[in-house]
């Protein structure tokens, strides 16, 4: 595992663990601890309060024959447990990711959308959107602000913008006072899969116009 | 205090299997009658035993146990959150039957029974009430030669317990606050991660246990 200086923040693990994220953001959660082991462990112990919490419960009166139906419905061989499976392969995008984008990056099928740079919709329910954004080696994303909370997790390559630099499995949390603007350094494309709860608001006016045409 | 020379010496936590025994450990369970910090230790790591025995034999008595235990909290779960009660008994049978189903891929150096359940319930809430998706993160490697630790095993059993005493002593403003996020009416933005509660040892403890599994399997 390659070694990541940023993480996800214990406002979004709780949100995981508690399943109160929206669909867009527990995407971009579930793909940065595929990647990384420090946050797996976090999401673990979120997980361990509600094993506390359902532990510690008072009981509810259960039906007359629970637990027969119950074993009726284990014995029904038609009946599949409808929890998915992940096994890990190689490749760029973790299994999660794989799920909503058909594949790994040679499957995406990339939209340009100006300044060189292409982005591809990943379709999720809810008002919280998450897109995956290429960009080339050198090239900014347009400067922007935003009035809700924007996670950006990199696959490959890296960025920089004002707070720092952001390499593969590395994930930016910006809320809803910062402004910046994201390069990629030199090289490799930077791949990164972002999610957003509100529109961006874009600084200048062409890239307020650009923003109807690109969703973003 | 509760520490682990209350409950099994060190000699015990490294013999110990999770091998279900029958009635034997509940005669233990009675014979150490008012010492409750052993009682509660037993108990979870019993649930660990028996859920090994539903993995490996499809043991029906050993699922009875887990069931009468947690069936009845799973369904007041799934009522806090909204649920009607025939619903909430509806989903509840869902979530036992898939205990039985996934018992094979419990790893109890990375949760408890009660965690595991506690994932498997919320997994559903989602996916019947709120009908999204949810993603969940790649699976980890284990193979066959990759079996838990035993001693590790214990430790998170016992950090586990600890958890759930530090949240019975919370002050009640604070537990309401946690309780509202996992039953389901906190959006993200309402809630409050700093909870008070010490899940710093708990994930040292799950982090030590995975990069043993990464060295493992490198």
């Amino acid at each position: 595992m390659k070694p990541i200086n940023h993480h996800l923040n214990d406002t979004l693990l709780m949100g995981y663990a508690t399943g109160n994220l929206p669909e867009a953001f527990n995407l971009v959660v579930a793909t940065h601890i595929s990647l990384c082991d420090e946050c797996r462990a976090r999401m673990h112990s979120f997980d361990a309060i509600g094993g506390a919490l359902v532990d510690r419960a008072e009981s509810a009166v259960l039906d007359k024959g629970s637990l027969a139906a119950t074993m009726a419905l284990i014995a029904d061989d038609t009946w599949q447990a409808p929890v998915m499976e992940h096994p890990a392969q190689p490749g760029v995008f973790p299994a999660p990711l794989r799920d909503y984008a058909g594949g790994d990056l040679d499957n995406v099928k990339w939209r340009r959308v100006g300044g060189g740079v292409s982005q591809a919709i990943l379709k999720t329910s809810g008002k919280a959107t998450v897109r995956l954004l290429k960009i080339p080696g050198g090239v900014a994303v347009p400067d922007h602000g935003h009035s809700g909370m924007e996670l950006t997790l990199v696959l490959q390559g890296a960025f920089r913008d004002e707070t720092d630099r952001f390499g593969a499995g590395d994930i930016e949390v910006a809320d809803d006072d910062m402004v910046h603007t994201p390069v990629a350094e030199p090289g490799q494309d930077c791949i990164c899969l972002a999610a957003t709860d509100a529109p961006l608001r874009f600084s200048g006016f062409l890239p307020r116009m650009a923003q109807k045409v690109m969703r973003i | 205090m509760f520490t682990a020379t209350d409950t099994f010496s060190n000699a015990d936590a490294l013999a110990f299997r999770p091998s279900y025994d029958g009635g034997k450990r509940a005669a233990a369970r009675v014979k150490a009658k008012g010492k409750v910090s052993v009682t509660d230790t037993a108990k979870r790591i019993e649930w660990t035993a028996q859920l090994a025995a539903v993995r490996d034999r499809q043991d029906q008595a050993a699922f009875a146990e887990i069931f009468s235990h947690f069936a009845p909290r799973v369904k007041a779960f799934l009522m806090k959150s909204g649920s009607s009660p025939s619903f909430a008994e509806e989903c509840t049978q869902e979530v036992m039957a898939t205990l039985w189903r996934k018992s094979h891929m419990f790893d109890g150096t990375k949760a408890s029974v009660s965690t595991w359940i506690f994932t498997i319930a919320r997994n559903r809430k989602i996916d019947m009430i709120r009908k999204d998706r949810r993603p969940e993160p790649e699976d980890l490697p284990w193979g066959p030669e990759a079996e838990p630790d035993q001693a590790d095993v214990l430790a998170l059993t016992e950090e586990t317990e600890l958890l759930g005493r530090a949240l019975a002593t919370l002050p009640e403003k604070q537990r309401n606050l946690i309780e509202r996020a996992y039953f389901g009416d906190l959006s993200h933005s309402e809630i409050a991660a700093e909870t008070g509660l010490p899940l710093g040892t708990i994930k040292s403890r799950i982090r030590l246990a995975l990069d043993r599994l990464r060295h493992a399997m490198s």
